[in-house]
C-alpha cells in the first residue's frame, strides 16, 4: 500500500448506529482544516441500527469534481464483520471495484476473510489491517460508540493524511459546532452520547484519546510487509 | 412559538441588488452540504414565504429553510398537506405579491406537476428546488434525474446545478430571473440528491448581512391582489364559457408567449451565471457534454484525460430551459464524437443534444446510470477511449 497517493477514493461500510457517516463528516473537515480537498456522500436506505450503512469520501491535495458512491476504491473500511460474514453491504463482495496495491481496515478480532476472498485481494497486492475497534473504545472511551473514531485514527494513522490537530479540531466542530444538520436518529444517539458524559469536552476527549491511541498503533504497522493480513491486538 | 408571534431578524440588512450580490460582494469560502448551501441561497434572497411538504432528499433543505425562518430570514413558512397542496399555494401566494420559494424531490414533484405546470400560464415568478429522487416503483430515494424530464415541456426557465456552489450561485440568480418583467415565470434550480444535497463541498458566500432587495410586486405584468388592488378574477369570463374557439385561441397564443418569456430568460441566465454553458478545451475532437452531477463526473474525466494527453473537452450545459442550442451548435462545430453521461435511463439529454445539433451522428448516448446510481468516471473515461479508437481496461 503506497502511502504517497495523490488522491485516495475510501468507502467506508458498517451498520447502522456505528457512526459511518459521522466519520465521512468528521473526515472531510479534517482535510479541510489540513488545506486539503475531500468531498463526501452517504448513502443509507430506512434509518435503523443495524441495518447496511455506507459513506464514501475522496480525499485529496487537489481539488475533487467527481460526486457519488465511490466505485473503485483505494482504501475499504469495514465497521462491522457481518458486513463480510452476513453480506451487509451495498457492494457486494465488499472489495468489488478495489484498486490495485490497496488498503482494507476491518474492525473484527478475528479472521472474516474466506480463502476465496484472500486469493482476489492477493492477486491485487492488498493489504488488510484488522483489529477490534469497538473493543479498543470501550477500553479507552468506556463506549463502543467511538469505534468510528478508532476506525478513523487508524485510516489516518496510516494514510498520514493530517495531523492531530487537524482532526481535532474536526471533531469539536461535529460535536460542539453548530452547523452540522443530523437526522432524527443521530440526534438521539447525540443525546445518548451527551447524557452519558454530561459534559460536551469530555466527549471530545475520549473521541481524541482513541484517536490518539490508534495513531500510536498505526505507526507500528509495516504497509510493506508483503503479508496480506496484519492482526493487531487490543 | 405560537402562530402569531413571528420570529424577528436579529439583524439589520444592508439590501443590494443581484449584480452586487453575485459579481462584486466579498465572498468567504465554507465546507457545507448542498442542503446548507440552497437554504443559505434563500436566506440571502430575502424570500418572502416558504411552503413545502417534506419528501426524501429535499426534507434536508427545507428543515433548514424552517430553521432560517425561526431566525427570522422569512416572513412566512409552513408545511401543506401535500405536495398539490404545497404548489397551488405558490400560486395563490404568488397573487399577494410576495418572493416565493419552494422545494420538492422525484414523486413529490409529479404529484404537484399539475400545478406547477400552471405556474408559467399564471405567471407565478416562484423559485423550485428540485433536489432529484427516483420516481416509478419500486422504491428508492436514490438520485435519479428523470423527474427533470417531466418538468422540460411545463415552460418553467430550468438550471441544473454541477456542485453545492452550483446549487447556492443558481438558487439567488433564479429569483432574479423569475422576477424579470419579461420573464415572470417560474425557475427551478435542480441538482442530484444526496450526491450534493448531502455531500459536502465548498462554497464561496457573501455575508448574510447583505439580502437582494426586495420584490416589487408592482412591476409585474400580474397586478398583485392588496388593499389598492381588490380582488379580481384573472379571467373575468373563462375563454371556455364564452365559445370553443375563443379557448383554444387564446390557450395558444399565450403557450407562445410563455416559451418566449421562456426564451427571454437567456440573457439574464449570461447576466447573472455567465451564460448556459461552460466549455473546457474548445479545441478538442472528443467532447464530454453534461449537466448535473454528470458534468462533474465529466469535468473529473476531462481531467484524467489531459494527464493522459488525450485531447478531450466539457461541455457544461447550465440551462436545460431555454435549451442553449445556438451556444452547443458553435461550441462542437468542429468536434468529432459528442459523448452524453447521464443520471436517467432515457437519456433526455442526449435527445436535446441531437435535435440540436445538424450532425446528431456524433453523439454516443450514454454512458448512463440509473435508478439513482453512481456514475463511475471510469465509465465515462471508457467511451473517451473508445471514441479515440483505444482500447480501455475496466474491470469491476
Amino acid at each position: 500500500m503506497a502511502t504517497d497517493k495523490k488522491r485516495y477514493n475510501i468507502r467506508i461500510s458498517g451498520l447502522g448506529g456505528q457512526g459511518v457517516v459521522t466519520t465521512a463528516h468528521i473526515l472531510g473537515s479534517t482535510m479541510d482544516n489540513a488545506g486539503k480537498y475531500a468531498s463526501l456522500v452517504p448513502f443509507f436506505g430506512s434509518e435503523k441500527r443495524m441495518a447496511p450503512v455506507e459513506a464514501y469520501v475522496r480525499a485529496s491535495s487537489e481539488p475533487i469534481y467527481e460526486v457519488g458512491e465511490v466505485v473503485y476504491p483505494d482504501i475499504i473500511m469495514i465497521y462491522h464483520s457481518q458486513v463480510v460474514t452476513h453480506g451487509k453491504s451495498y457492494t457486494m463482495p465488499f472489495y468489488t471495484g478495489l484498486k490495485p496495491n490497496s488498503l482494507i481496515i476491518i474492525n473484527s478480532e478475528f479472521n472474516v476473510l474466506e480463502e476465496e476472498d484472500k486469493q482476489v485481494l492477493r492477486d491485487l497486492n492488498a493489504t488488510v489491517v484488522q483489529f477490534d475497534a469497538t473493543k479498543l473504545a470501550q477500553k479507552i472511551a468506556g463506549t463502543e460508540l467511538a469505534t468510528n473514531m478508532a476506525m478513523m485514527g487508524m485510516l489516518l494513522g496510516l494514510t498520514k493524511l493530517v495531523t492531530t490537530e487537524h482532526i481535532e479540531a474536526a471533531v469539536r466542530e461535529r460535536f460542539l459546532g453548530t452547523s452540522f444538520v443530523s437526522s432524527g436518529g443521530t440526534a438521539m444517539l447525540d443525546s445518548a452520547i451527551e447524557k452519558k458524559f454530561k459534559k460536551k469536552e469530555q466527549l471530545l476527549e475520549a473521541n481524541m484519546n482513541v484517536i490518539k491511541w490508534t495513531f500510536d498503533m498505526a505507526a507500528k504497522v509495516d504497509l510493506e510487509s508483503g503479508d496480506l493480513i496484519t492482526q493487531i491486538d487490543v | 412559538m405560537s402562530a402569531i408571534e413571528r420570529p424577528q431578524p436579529n439583524k439589520t440588512k444592508t439590501f443590494v441588488d443581484m449584480d452586487y450580490l453575485l459579481h462584486e460582494a466579498p465572498r468567504e469560502q465554507h465546507f457545507i452540504t448542498g442542503a446548507q448551501a440552497m437554504a443559505e441561497a434563500v436566506k440571502r434572497a430575502n424570500v418572502d414565504m416558504a411552503i413545502a411538504y417534506p419528501i426524501t432528499p429535499q426534507s434536508e433543505v427545507m428543515h433548514l429553510v424552517g430553521d432560517i425562518y425561526a431566525q427570522g430570514h422569512l416572513k412566512e413558512y409552513y408545511r401543506a398537506e401535500e405536495e398539490l397542496g404545497t404548489m397551488s399555494a405558490i400560486a395563490g401566494a404568488a397573487r399577494a405579491g410576495v418572493r416565493l420559494f419552494t422545494a420538492t424531490s422525484g414523486p413529490g414533484l409529479l404529484r404537484g406537476l399539475e400545478a406547477i405546470a400552471s405556474w408559467p400560464g399564471h405567471r407565478v415568478p416562484a423559485v423550485l428546488g428540485v433536489l432529484t429522487r427516483v420516481v416509478n416503483a419500486p422504491l428508492s430515494i436514490q438520485p435519479d434525474n428523470i423527474e427533470m424530464a417531466y418538468l422540460m415541456h411545463c415552460g418553467a426557465v430550468m438550471l441544473h446545478a454541477e456542485n453545492q456552489q452550483d446549487t447556492f450561485d443558481m438558487t439567488l440568480a433564479a429569483f432574479a430571473i423569475t422576477e424579470k418583467v419579461d420573464v415572470y415565470i417560474p425557475v427551478s434550480v435542480s441538482t442530484e440528491g444526496f450526491f450534493v444535497t448531502h455531500a459536502k463541498g465548498y462554497v464561496d458566500m457573501m455575508s448574510e448581512d447583505l439580502a437582494y432587495k426586495d420584490f416589487d410586486s408592482v412591476a409585474a405584468p400580474v397586478p398583485a391582489m392588496d388593499n389598492e388592488t381588490p380582488p379580481a378574477r384573472i379571467q373575468r369570463d373563462a375563454p371556455v364559457q364564452k365559445s370553443n374557439f375563443m379557448s383554444y385561441l387564446i390557450h395558444s397564443v399565450w403557450q407562445q408567449e410563455i416559451w418566449d418569456s421562456n426564451r427571454r430568460a437567456m440573457k439574464y441566465i449570461y447576466q447573472y451565471l455567465g451564460g448556459p454553458i461552460e466549455v473546457v478545451n474548445p479545441d478538442a475532437d472528443v467532447f464530454v457534454i453534461a449537466s448535473g452531477c454528470a458534468a462533474a463526473q465529466g469535468r473529473e474525466a476531462q481531467r484524467y484525460a489531459e494527464e493522459e494527453n488525450l485531447n478531450v473537452g466539457l461541455i457544461k450545459v447550465r440551462a436545460i430551459r431555454p435549451f442553449p442550442i445556438d451556444e452547443i451548435n458553435a461550441a462542437v462545430k468542429n468536434a468529432k464524437t459528442l459523448i452524453v453521461p447521464e443520471h436517467n435511463i432515457i437519456g433526455w439529454l442526449s435527445k436535446e443534444v441531437k435535435a440540436a445539433i445538424p450532425n446528431g451522428g456524433i453523439v454516443v448516448e450514454g454512458p448512463r446510470v440509473y435508478g439513482g446510481m453512481t456514475l463511475p468516471v471510469e465509465l465515462i473515461m471508457k467511451e473517451i477511449y473508445t471514441a479515440l479508437g483505444l482500447e480501455y481496461d475496466l474491470k469491476l
